[in-house]
């Protein structure tokens, strides 16, 4: 290996040819301050346009500062990260940055959150001597994501990820000088382009300017309001992120004190997305062997390989960008959806209690689950499925304003019966997950045999893109998985140009499954976190005393006395859906 | 945006032109460049149009139509007038004179009239909110005003002026 030797604030440092001052610097505990750059390690996400000028250093030799997260190493370099000169240059930088930006913070949804705030904190700005043009872009609201532009500080993260991670193209960086910020084509709003709502955009956000639509106003008059049962579900993901909203360390399962927490919040019945979990693997399951079994049976026109449906913002990637592929993702709705569909059938009758008295919350890692439950395909008569979908983060809000100490809560259990859940309705929040759950439980019903082994290995990792072969009892199942749509997009060429080889294929939008969801904890550009919350989803799995979806009692129950069986023409009424062709009706 | 219809003849202008440089993404400078030339400017359809050809995103071409003030998405009247849509016009009434003018040249927001004389746009804030609602023709700005002015000020225009050359999409 080619290593270059440089002093870093008077310490040597050897590191790889091609490394940035910026990272050299981290290797040995030195932090220069930085806004644009962003890098998540192992997932080949990176984004330095060199366009801030925050992490400026002195170099010897140079006349001018030198961005250190765009400036290579080279051999005897000397470097001064924090000289007067840069600390200078640094604080000129922020406060021009500052000159054309709201002063909003008191009422900003990223307030805390904000890396230009903290920035302009850790430098002691307390005076802005530039005064400059203000812009004044309209606010875009969509169902999912709030764009504030005057709050955009240009880094084009969100540029990135959408167009080099997700392959969707919905912003691009538009015009020039002042009026220079990213856009949808035409600025049009978001919900007018091909945007998914993933929000990996609002994920890597460093400011305001993105932001999720929050819905916790309305879920505070819901459950203030003595006529509504209020019921709530979380999503398998959320009890592997919200610890870290109260310190907790990345990594910490909070499953016990977020049932606790939402009880105290007030919610009627506290239930789990995991029980719909189970669901959807009953259903989705059952789909792939019926197709399986046609296929093997010599039907030609069965489609092949079957793609998930459990995540909103890779169903409208394909909407819009695959429409031909349309018939061959699953029916099965998402657990979100199924969810709500039997809350306000099956549950709402067992309790008497009317669809329209029935308020169902959802609380999502997921910034595009506030759109899935908008789709007008997921209600009844105008009242919708689910009525409102928070992220992980509002209900850190949520619960920080409800002044419940989070930490010492007590462990409780989600009520019945809709709070039972296996482990592999668990492994749904991470990538690989669905996939191996559904494999849980078509081998043991194709086969007739009995699952040796659980922990299917070979479906798990961070690799964007992974093959496994599964045997079924000498019929070999070859599986894919992705996570980006970006690398989604590979997959679903390949189906276009009649390569894949695959029977089925779990994709999931975000990095990392939904454990990396536009609506948890911000990360700050730190991957090491998404690994963490991957280790205790896996931790919860094992954990579980049932981890096969068929062995969920309550979803045995649920078909005996509602739904009859998986696939049946009242489960296709609830629990399936269709798709439709948007490459047309949006630009 | 409203939409128009491209001709068949316009399609296959830009398909071609889009061939001729290969339909390779890294040309997009020189297709735009060549396209408002042969067609006068740069309409949303045909930036769709050259994105589908490129096969890249049509917010990647609007993001460099945007970027050259040298490309045109509407074709300019003689006079172009453009209406602030800022926040503070906006607040104040742009709307309505937005409409007025709509209602008087008969034309919808990046069209022009029949005889070239006119276009209208709407800009973002153009920095003069302590004049809201403000309208421009050409570089000439108009500030406070209010729907009842709008024929006047249209009609400083309307007399003496040659007809511009005019490209048919
Ligand atoms: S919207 Fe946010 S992520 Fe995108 S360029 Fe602006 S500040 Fe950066
Ligand atoms: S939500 Fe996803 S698809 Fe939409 S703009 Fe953001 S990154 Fe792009
Ligand atoms: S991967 Fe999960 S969090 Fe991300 S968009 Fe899909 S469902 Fe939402
Ligand atoms: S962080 Fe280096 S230029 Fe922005």
């Amino acid at each position: 290996m080619d290593m270059i030797n440089l002093t870093i604030d008077n310490r040597p440092v050897s590191v790889e040819r091609g490394t940035s001052v910026l990272q050299a610097a981290s290797q040995i505990g030195i932090n220069i301050p930085s806004l644009c750059y962003m890098k998540l390690e192992d997932l080949n996400i990176e984004n330095k346009p060199g366009g801030c000028r925050v992490c400026v250093v002195e170099v010897e030799g140079r006349r001018n500062l030198a961005p250190a997260c765009c400036t290579d190493v080279s051999e005897g370099m000397v470097v001064k990260t924090h000289s007067m000169r840069a600390i200078h240059a640094r604080r000129t930088v922020v406060e021009l940055i500052l000159s054309d930006h709201p002063t909003d913070c008191l009422k900003c949804a990223k307030a805390g959150n904000c890396d230009l705030q903290s920035l302009a904190q850790y430098l002691g700005i307390r005076e802005i001597h530039y005064e400059g043009e203000q812009s004044t872009f309209r606010e875009d609201t969509s169902p999912a994501i709030i764009r504030e532009l005057d709050k955009c500080i240009r880094c084009r993260r969100c540029e990135m990820m959408c167009n080099e991670v997700q392959s969707v193209g919905a912003l691009s960086a538009i015009n020039r000088g002042f009026n220079a910020v990213v856009s949808p084509a035409f600025e049009m709003n978001l919900d007018h382009s091909v945007c998914t709502y993933c929000g990996q955009c609002v994920a890597v956000c460093p400011t305001g300017a993105l932001t999720e639509v929050d819905n916790t106003g309305a879920v505070i008059r819901a459950l203030s309001n003595p006529d509504k049962t209020v019921i709530v579900q979380t999503a398998p993901a959320v009890r592997a992120a919200l610890g870290e909203e109260f310190g907790n360390e990345p990594g910490t399962l909070v499953t016990g004190k977020l049932a606790a927490a939402l009880r105290r919040l007030g919610f009627n019945y506290v239930f789990d997305t995991d029980f719909a979990a189970d669901l959807t693997i009953l259903e989705e399951g059952t789909e792939l062997l019926n197709r399986l079994t046609a296929y093997l049976g010599g039907d030609k026109e069965v489609k092949l390989p079957m793609l998930t449906s459990c995540c909103p913002a890779w169903v409208k990637f394909f909407e819009h960008q695959f429409p031909e592929l349309k018939d061959i993702p699953s029916s099965a709705r998402s657990p979100q959806q199924m969810f709500g569909s039997i809350a306000k059938s099956y549950f709402a009758d067992k309790i008497g209690v009317n669809r329209k008295d029935l308020v169902v919350v959802s609380i999502m890692p997921c910034v595009a689950k506030k759109y899935e439950c908008s789709r007008e395909e997921f209600s009844v008569n105008g009242n919708p499925d689910v009525d409102f979908a928070l992220t992980t983060r509002e209900l850190a809000h949520l619960i920080n304003l409800a002044n419940i100490d989070f930490k010492s809560l007590p462990d409780e259990d989600f009520d019945q019966p809709l709070g039972e859940s296996t482990g592999a309705g668990v492994i749904f929040g991470t990538t690989g997950g669905v996939i191996e759950a559904a494999i849980r439980t078509a081998y043991e019903v194709f086969t007739g045999k009995k699952l040796e082994r659980l922990d299917f290995t070979e479906l798990r990792g961070m690799e964007g893109l992974r093959r496994a072969t599964i045997d079924f009892d000498g019929l070999p199942i070859h599986i894919g998985i992705a996570h980006g749509l970006g690398n989604a997009r590979k997959l679903l060429e390949d189906i276009q140009q009649g390569k894949s080889q695959f029977h089925a294929i779990e994709i999931m939008s975000c990095p990392g499954g939904c454990i990396g969801g536009g609506g948890q904890p911000y990360h700050h550009g730190d991957a090491e976190i998404l690994k963490k919350r991957q280790m205790a989803i896996y931790r919860e799995d094992a954990g579980k005393p049932i981890r096969k979806s068929h062995e969920n009692p309550y979803i045995t129950k649920l078909y005996e006395e509602f739904l009859g069986s998986p696939m049946s023409e009242k489960a296709h009424h609830l629990l399936h859906t269709e798709y439709f062709d948007r490459s047309k009706s949006e630009r | 945006m409203p939409k128009i219809k491209l001709s068949q003849r316009t399609i296959e202008i830009v398909k071609e032109i889009c061939s001729t440089f290969e339909n390779n993404e890294g040309e997009l400078i020189n297709v735009l460049h060549e396209a408002q030339h042969k067609l006068g400017y740069l309409p949303a359809e045909v930036q769709e149009l050259i994105a589908n050809e490129l096969n890249m995103s049509v917010a990647k071409v609007y993001g460099v139509v945007t970027f050259y003030s040298f490309f045109n998405m509407i074709p300019q009247g003689e006079f172009p007038i453009s209406v602030c849509m800022g926040t503070a016009c906006y607040v104040r009434g742009a709307e309505q004179i937005l409409h007025e003018i709509k209602r008087q040249l008969n034309i919808e927001v990046g069209q022009s009239t029949p005889d070239g004389k006119f276009s209208l746009n709407c800009l973002r804030c153009v920095g003069a909110c302590g004049l809201a609602p403000v309208v421009m023709v050409g570089e000439k700005v108009y500030g406070r005003v209010a729907p009842q002015q709008i024929r006047k000020i249209i009609a400083e225009y309307q007399e003496g002026c040659v007809r511009p050359e005019r490209h048919e999409m």
